[in-house]
């Protein structure tokens, strides 16, 4: 198996927590994992991707090849389509509907939805809701990331133990509030399918 | 032991751990600064004591590591491929010094400058000095070459580079660390005069360097680095140096072409495997990240020499970093594209954080400076560089780390008023002092403008060399301490801030204006680590 992953954000809004979650996941699974992550200038609010392979045989390139993404994970609705080029044909976009709206001439987000919603395969989502509604808006990221587990190729139980390994310092609350919201988002998928 | 997920700057850093360092020495610089970040952070994990602090520039980082290489132990200096010109003089002399304890320089190139001035090569640099460069390809083989490199060291008694670039910095990925060795005993160099570089003995020491040229060469001919692929399909070889290698395999999805490849993971190039692909294959091809520097050893002259296919010739982009897609494209093969990017798109570039002391200081500068007309502001690296975007368009130059002092001070000399330098504490501690000292010598009539978040923040927010020292500094440079002014960049001071401003700017000498006002970014992260406690 093999799975390319291209988690897409803006500058702090913490795609690499969902991107370490997977990964520890994946190393868990005793899969082969690369992970190429966005420093420096870019992270000042700027467009920032993550690509992620996983695979069950060595990979080499740390990069994705356009037209061979499994999944493109958004947490911001325009930055999802900066990376259709990556997109394999039957690949999944799943992406979160708050737009960050951090330049000036920022579209109109209807025409991003028109957009989102012509992609073959898409999953759009108001994370933002979902988490509030579970305890914390922060816990944004791991409602994507439930909402996207059934197309990363890992196992869901994996996911959830990389969760509580991951937020264990800060403590039990904060374990439990980001397994509800990676529930919550499963729950989402599943109701939609 | 348990494999460990490393970003590529980080597995070089564990390396130097495991490998017997005792200390490192850096300045932060993207992609380079996890290698430091890491030994601070993991300093418990390391056996005895390991040096892990920053320096004030790249320079002085390099020649503390030279020291402490000199009394045998096994160091490492870390920079980004710019870093290299403001170590540049230390590094060429450091090849003709020789070493003494193991001496690792690594230089995080970056190519398609995601966050840099230029996408310089290093390699250059490393054949430049005539010393061994390693190329890691992934993060295993950048742990594992720390080891490597340190034993290379010792066994030539030369510095050898370790060349990465952004994308293995900056990428995880599993390593299965080594047993830990223990850190060298201190042990003096046996010639005394080694590191005395007077004429006579510097011109001794060089005809040494060049006389174990051959015996690098050789070196990397047995290099386990460097591998040669015999293949059935001579019409063309492949030579494949450092991440080109992966996006080459990556086209043939993970099988090996049936052309001959050659992977270069280490220089000074090894002539006869090269042969190998030159003499026997029609054509050539050469996939390299960064600048064609094999392609031009082997092309020679003229650029034309058909037998040759690479950057030159236009087979591969001349600028910008390689991909799996630039690559396969070279290899001739058809690869599929996903949808397009919607034209709705707009592209978000980096943008100053909100609230910012940045943003306030910008906005009492354009105010002071309205009037004067345009183009008087000379600035710097450093976040504060974001203010040559829209909406503020406040500055006019950004050429180096403590440029903005001295191209103001070269404009005011010419008659430039007022001539403006904005520039930060980490910036103004790393290359700026020395400018303004000029500037006080001869009296130039600048106005400096430090923007002193108390911090290096546009890499992440490391240690500044002299936070809350930097009107003292300026003081003892010269400055006439009734024109070092402190200001605090706050929307409520705004127009207390601008008749400051406008009162140096008035000033036909040179004055200073610190605008204090912790990073945002820093001070948030504080305030959690202190709730947290």
């Amino acid at each position: 198996m093999q799975t390319d992953i291209i988690i897409a954000g803006v500058g702090g809004q913490g795609i690499l927590s969902i991107a370490a979650c997977i990964g520890m996941a994946a190393l868990k699974s005793n899969l082969h994992l690369k992970q190429s992550e966005v420093h420096g200038m870019s992270q000042r609010g700027g467009a920032v991707q993550s690509n992620m392979r996983i695979s069950d045989r060595m990979i080499l390139s740390d990069l994705i090849p356009q037209g061979s993404a499994n999944l493109i994970m958004s947490v911001e609705p325009m930055e999802a389509l900066r990376y259709l080029p990556w997109l394999s044909a039957d690949g999944w976009i799943v992406t979160n509907t708050t737009p960050v709206k951090n330049i000036k001439d920022y579209p109109d987000i209807s025409g991003i939805m028109t957009e989102l919603r012509s992609v073959r395969n898409n999953v759009i989502i108001d994370a933002d809701s979902i988490a509030r509604r579970t305890g914390s808006l922060r816990t944004s990221n791991m409602v994507m990331l439930g909402a996207a587990s059934p197309y990363t190729g890992i196992e869901y139980s994996l996911l959830e133990d990389a969760v509580r390994d991951i937020f264990k310092r800060k403590g039990e609350d904060v374990v439990e509030l980001n397994l509800k919201a990676l529930k919550a988002g499963k729950d989402y998928f599943n109701n939609k399918q | 032991m348990d494999k460990l997920m490393l970003l590529g700057d980080e597995a070089i850093a564990r390396g130097g751990m495991d490998a017997g360092m005792s200390g490192i020495y850096a300045y932060p610089g993207t992609p380079s600064t996890e290698i430091m970040e890491y030994v601070q952070n993991n300093f418990s994990a390391a056996a005895g004591n390991i040096f892990c602090q920053w320096s004030a520039n790249e320079k002085t980082a390099f020649e503390a590591a030279l020291g402490m290489s000199y009394t045998g132990k096994r160091s490492m200096a870390c920079m980004k491929h710019v870093g290299l010109n403001v170590a540049a003089d230390p590094f060429m002399n450091a090849a003709i010094t020789g070493v003494n304890g193991g001496f690792l320089l690594v230089v995080a190139d970056d190519p398609s400058m995601h966050s840099s001035q230029n996408e310089q090569d290093s390699r250059y640099y490393g054949k430049f000095a005539m010393i061994p460069v390693l190329e890691p390809i992934n993060q295993q083989e950048a742990y594992d070459m720390v080891f490597y490199g340190f034993e290379l060291s010792e066994k030539y008694k030369l510095p050898v580079m370790i060349r990465i670039t952004t994308r293995l910095a900056h990428s995880r990925s599993a390593v299965m660390p080594a047993a830990q060795l223990k850190q060298n005993v201190t042990g003096l160099p046996s010639d005394p005069v080694q590191f005395v570089l007077l004429p006579g003995i510097a011109r001794r020491r060089y005809r040494g360097l060049l006389d174990v040229q051959k015996e690098l060469v050789t070196e990397s001919a047995n290099s386990p680095w460097n591998n040669f692929t015999d293949g059935s399909d001579k019409s063309a070889g492949i030579i494949a140096c450092g991440l080109a290698y992966n996006y080459l395999i990556e086209a043939y999805r993970g099988k090996q072409p049936t052309n001959p490849v050659l992977k270069i993971g280490q220089y000074p190039l090894p002539e006869d495997l090269v042969g190998k692909i030159t003499g026997t294959c029609e054509r050539v091809l050469v996939l390299e990240e960064g600048y064609p520097i094999v392609e031009e050893m082997l092309r020679g002259f003229p650029v034309t020499s058909a037998k040759i296919s690479g950057r030159m010739d236009g087979t591969l982009p001349r600028d910008g970093e390689l991909n799996p897609d630039i690559v396969a494209g070279a290899l001739g093969m058809p690869f599929e594209k996903g949808p397009a990017i919607p034209s709705i798109v707009k592209n978000r570039p980096p943008s100053f954080c909100a609230g910012c002391g940045h943003i306030d200081m910008f906005n009492a500068l354009l105010q002071s400076i309205d009037g004067y007309g345009p183009g008087r502001v000379f600035s710097d690296i450093g976040c504060y560089t974001l203010g040559a975007l829209e909406p503020y368009n406040a500055i006019n130059t950004c050429v180096d780390m403590g440029a903005s002092i001295t191209m103001a001070k070269g404009a005011a000399d010419a008659g430039l008023h007022p001539s403006v330098c904005v520039i930060g504490d980490s910036t103004f501690t790393h290359s700026g002092m020395t400018g303004l000292l000029d500037a006080v010598n001869d009296r130039s009539a600048i106005t400096v403008l430090i923007g002193d978040n108390s911090t290096t923040g546009m890499t992440g927010g490391q240690k500044s060399s002299a936070t809350g020292r930097i009107e003292d500094i300026c003081a003892g440079i010269g400055v006439d301490p009734d024109h070092i002014k402190v200001i605090n960049p706050l929307k409520k001071h705004h127009d207390e801030n601008v008749k400051i401003i406008n009162r140096e700017l008035e000033y036909r000498g040179v004055s200073v204006v610190i605008a204090r006002r912790e990073c945002i970014q820093v001070a948030m992260r504080r305030k959690k680590e202190e709730k947290s406690r």
